[in-house]
């Protein structure tokens, strides 16, 4: 198991390394095949890990790689911890790495430095492995900050364009925010409990404090919307969407943007000792799902909807996470990695086939010309909006039925986002696939084409565990599912009263009512019309003016104090003392220089200055 | 009556004085020697008051020595002065000022 | 052999040596003829000589008058004479600035302050010396002196004998005139 578990972590870097080595030389098919091949290989170790784990008894597992720091009290290893979470984020992270790896062979076919792509993508999905697989907060931050790092390469792909080399700057800024307060968390628990070690943690987490057990929530929270695109940290990723289409499937849609969510799952022992850090992750998830979900309602850019779409969904994942329902938000974090790397690689073979166009306004009656990317495209789009029996619709009605449990109004807000969901994307596939074409232009007058099969393969994967995705988690199957399957790494939350089994169909009956009321909303306003100042704002659009306000109270001060720094301190303050250092000292010697005057009189005269001097500090010595 | 000691000693320091002003004073190179003249017999009368005082004979002896030394300083300082200012009009010192900074 | 039964007031003696001393030194500091000043100085020794022998110093003060006043100025005035500056000097300006200020600043310090010094250690704070004999008068002086320079102090006596040579040498060497150098002792 040990071995197994260290090659699923390797087999990406191994790729990575042999691709550097020797990707020169090598063809973009021998590339692809590679690159691929490795992550498959990750895949199909993670499935031999995961029989293996459910056939070990302890239902954990630390396989130790080296010692690394071993300094005063501060012990931490080079370590991983194979357990139920652990494993089931590797099973996604690699199975979907690895259809979108195939998927990228067809889409980034003769982009210059394919090999640079394919080489980012692999060490990505090393990293995201490392940081789901750490049996300690220091690992897990090397992984953090790794796809941090990935994923601005990978954003600012097509560097030579300003919007995409500012999109990675400002995704990896905003991520670094977010990682203080992964480091203040770090430091905060190591000064209680003297360990980093998510074991020891979760054993010590008992002893701590509500202080600060409330402040490492906080900080972790901090970290989670740098990482996971929530308020206040979110604008970063519709910009990142400049990046290729298969980076925002994997890295924006399935991947990294739900380390944060992972991380809060992952410290829910912490959290469970924090009912105030729990109730502000709640009140930041609802809120920005619904947020989210408005702007996505006006946006033209196909690929900025789905943007928007996954800071929505993804706040319903904390939110479940905020009222203490670990297992849905791990289970609509699966449906959504399957559904929107599905959306997104459908909006990228669309955009394929169109020859680069993103705008929704240019699109339209693509359904016949695309036999493939449209049936697993509506199954995405099914699923998303809640539709039964897709996954969608039992993973957020998990997260919906938890949170009424707990807090009646974010169940609210929850629904009405649903509502919006609904509409936005059902107005996404009617602009897209239906209504009148108006593409013709991009295409010089041909119709478009299907992708190849390298990039229709991973839809019709996706689309198929969209279909079945539910099952993993069906609300009746108490023992065969997720749920019962995390429970014992999950932290505890007080209980409350679960909803009937009547309840439950009335909330279940709620999700469907509020999806089709949006799904027909949308077909009835947009199917004829492709702008709308009714159902459109420049509010939305500009996504509740957020960067503006960012760059009036953050950016434009900084750059003056720069500009400050640069026309004031710099000249006349820093080189001012080292200038006038030697400005001093050349005036000091050229006035020490009128002693040596040549006349000895008058260094006569200076020595017997100078016995003066001594007689009168020996008179005065001995009064 | 013995005239004190003291009163010795304050001549012998007026003395000393006079002749350091002298030797900070004039310019001429001779007069600065009989200057230095002065101050080393200032210290000479030191001496001997001491050594009456204190009925000690060493500082006699040092007075003689003094006197050696000061007769040899002369000698050497007067043989410089004139391999100086041979050639020269005046014996202003502060026409030696070669080593201005 | 200086008697010394005379009774003049030690007093007396002492104001005489005072003024001549004083005198003399003002003299030497303020004639502007380096001939005049020359004069001046012999005065002033004069004055130490009278205040050695009012301090038992006999021999101290027949040196004095010989070798001081009698080899040393004599030299001066040779040199004066040789140099051909025996013409009176101007002495009003000063182009040092501040050099007379200065200089008056600092002596007047120094002087005050070792005066306070001595004044404040009870003008002679040694021992009197118990080892010696107190200090004898004439020839017992000469005595004394001698037996002291030639025992205890030999090493001094000898090295101020070297020295003498040493000086007579080097201001003959100082004083020769230049020669123009021959050929032969370029090469050599």
């Amino acid at each position: 198991m040990a071995h197994v578990a260290t090659l699923i972590l390797l087999m990406p870097l191994v790729g990575y390394l042999f691709v550097l080595a020797n990707g020169k030389g090598l063809s973009e098919r021998a590339i692809g095949v590679v690159a691929t091949g490795v992550v498959a290989l990750s895949f199909v170790l993670t499935v031999v890990a995961f029989f293996l784990l459910l056939g070990h008894s302890d239902r954990e597992m630390t396989v130790h790689l080296f010692n690394w720091i071993s300094v005063g009290s501060l012990h931490v290893n080079a370590a991983l911890l194979v357990d139920p979470l652990s494993i089931t984020m590797c099973l996604f992270v690699t199975g979907i790495s690895a259809l979108i790896h195939l998927y990228s062979i067809g889409y980034m076919k003769g982009e210059k430095d394919f090999r640079k792509f394919f080489l980012y993508l692999n060490l990505f999905v090393f990293s995201m492995l490392l940081l789901v697989l750490a049996n300690n907060l220091l690992v897990t931050f090397v992984g953090w900050e790794g796809v941090g790092v990935c994923s601005y390469w990978l954003v600012s792909y097509y560097f030579d364009r300003d919007s995409a080399a500012s999109a990675g700057k400002k995704a990896f800024l905003y991520n670094r925010v977010g990682d203080i307060g992964l480091l203040i968390a770090m430091f905060l628990l190591f000064h209680a409990t003297h360990t980093l070690n998510y074991l020891g943690i979760f054993h010590a987490a008992g002893t701590l404090s509500p202080t600060v057990a409330t402040l490492t929530v906080l900080a972790l929270l901090l970290a989670a919307t740098g990482k996971s695109a929530q308020i206040p940290l979110f604008n970063w990723l519709p910009d990142a969407m400049e990046g290729p289409t298969p980076v925002s499937a994997l890295i924006h849609a399935a991947t990294m943007v739900t380390a944060g969510v992972f991380l809060l799952v992952r410290m829910s022992p912490v959290l469970a000792m924090s009912p105030d850090g729990r109730a502000t992750i709640a009140v930041i998830g609802g809120v920005t799902a619904f947020v989210a979900a408005t702007i996505a309602t006006s946006q033209k850019d196909i690929k900025k909807v789905l943007a928007f779409s996954t800071v929505s969904q993804i706040g319903y994942m904390v939110l479940a996470v905020g009222v203490g329902a670990y297992s849905a938000a791990i289970f609509l974090m699966i449906a959504h990695a399957f559904f929107k790397a599905l959306l997104f690689l459908g909006s990228g073979s669309v955009i394929h086939s169109l020859n680069g166009e993103q705008d929704m306004r240019k699109m339209g009656g693509l359904a016949k010309y695309l036999p493939l990317t449209f049936p697993t495209f509506l199954i995405g789009w099914l699923t998303i909006s809640g539709i039964p029996p897709f996954a969608g619709f039992f993973a957020k009605g998990d997260v919906l039925t938890n949170v009424f449990e707990h807090n009646k109004p974010l169940w609210v807000l929850g629904i009405v986002t649903a509502i919006l969901t609904a509409y936005y994307m059902s107005r996404l596939f009617v602009l897209t696939f239906r209504g009148t074409e108006r593409f013709r232009e991009d295409t010089h007058g041909h119709d478009p084409h299907e992708s190849p099969w390298v990039m229709t393969l991973p839809l019709v994967v996706l689309a198929v565990l969209s279909i079945l995705g539910g099952l993993i988690n069906l609300p009746w199957a108490h023992g065969r599912s997720l749920a019962e399957f995390l429970n014992p790494v999950l932290g505890y939350v007080p209980h409350v009263a679960a909803a009937s089994t009547a309840a439950q169909w009335g909330l279940a009956a709620v999700d469907v009512a509020a999806a089709v009321f949006g799904l027909l909303a949308a077909f009835s306003i947009w199917r004829n019309i492709t702008e709308s100042s009714r159902y459109e704002s420049s509010f939305l659009e500009h996504v509740w003016h957020w960067d503006d306000f960012y760059d009036a109270t953050i950016g434009r001060p900084l750059t003056e104090v720069a500009v400050f720094s640069d026309e004031v301190i710099e000249p006349k303050v820093i080189d001012g003392a080292v200038t006038g250092i030697a400005v001093a000292t050349r005036n000091s010697a050229e006035g020490l220089r009128k002693l040596q005057s040549g006349f000895a009189r008058q260094y006569a005269l200076a020595m017997v200055l100078g016995f003066a001097v001594i007689i009168v500090y020996l008179v005065a010595r001995v009064h | 009556m013995n005239v004190p000691a003291a009163w010795y000693l304050i001549l012998a320091a007026l003395l000393f004085g006079v002749g350091a002003f002298g030797l900070l004073t004039r310019r001429s190179v001779l007069i600065m020697f009989m200057c230095l003249e002065l101050m080393l017999n200032a210290v000479n009368l030191t001496f001997v008051t001491f050594s009456r005082s204190l009925s000690d004979i060493a500082g006699q002896a040092s007075v003689f020595f003094v006197m050696v030394v000061a007769a040899a300083e002369v000698t050497v300082g007067l043989g410089i002065v004139v391999a100086v200012f041979r050639q020269r009009a005046s014996t202003s010192v502060d026409e030696l000022s070669g080593l201005k900074g | 052999m200086i008697a010394s039964t005379y009774a003049v007031p030690a007093i007396l003696v002492f104001v005489t040596s005072a003024l001549l001393i004083l005198v003399g030194a003002v003299g030497v500091i303020t004639v502007k003829n380096p001939v005049h000043a020359a004069i001046s100085l012999i005065m002033t020794l004069f004055g130490v000589a009278v205040a050695f022998i009012a301090q038992s110093a006999d021999f101290l003060a027949a040196v004095q008058v010989i070798v001081y006043a009698g080899a040393i100025v004599v030299l001066f005035l040779f040199v004066i004479m040789f140099l051909g500056v025996d013409r009176p000097t101007r002495m009003n300006v000063e182009p040092l600035v501040g050099q007379r200020s200065f200089a008056a600043v600092g002596v007047v310090i120094t002087v005050a302050g070792l005066i306070t010094l001595m004044a404040s250690s009870h003008w002679v704070s040694g021992a009197k010396s118990v080892s010696g004999h107190p200090l004898a008068r004439g020839s017992e002086n000469v005595k004394q002196l001698g037996t002291a320079v030639f025992t205890t102090y030999l090493f001094a006596f000898e090295a101020t004998s070297a020295l003498l040579i040493i000086a007579v040498v080097g201001a003959v060497l100082l004083a020769r005139r230049e020669r123009a150098s021959t050929p032969e002792e370029v090469n050599a």
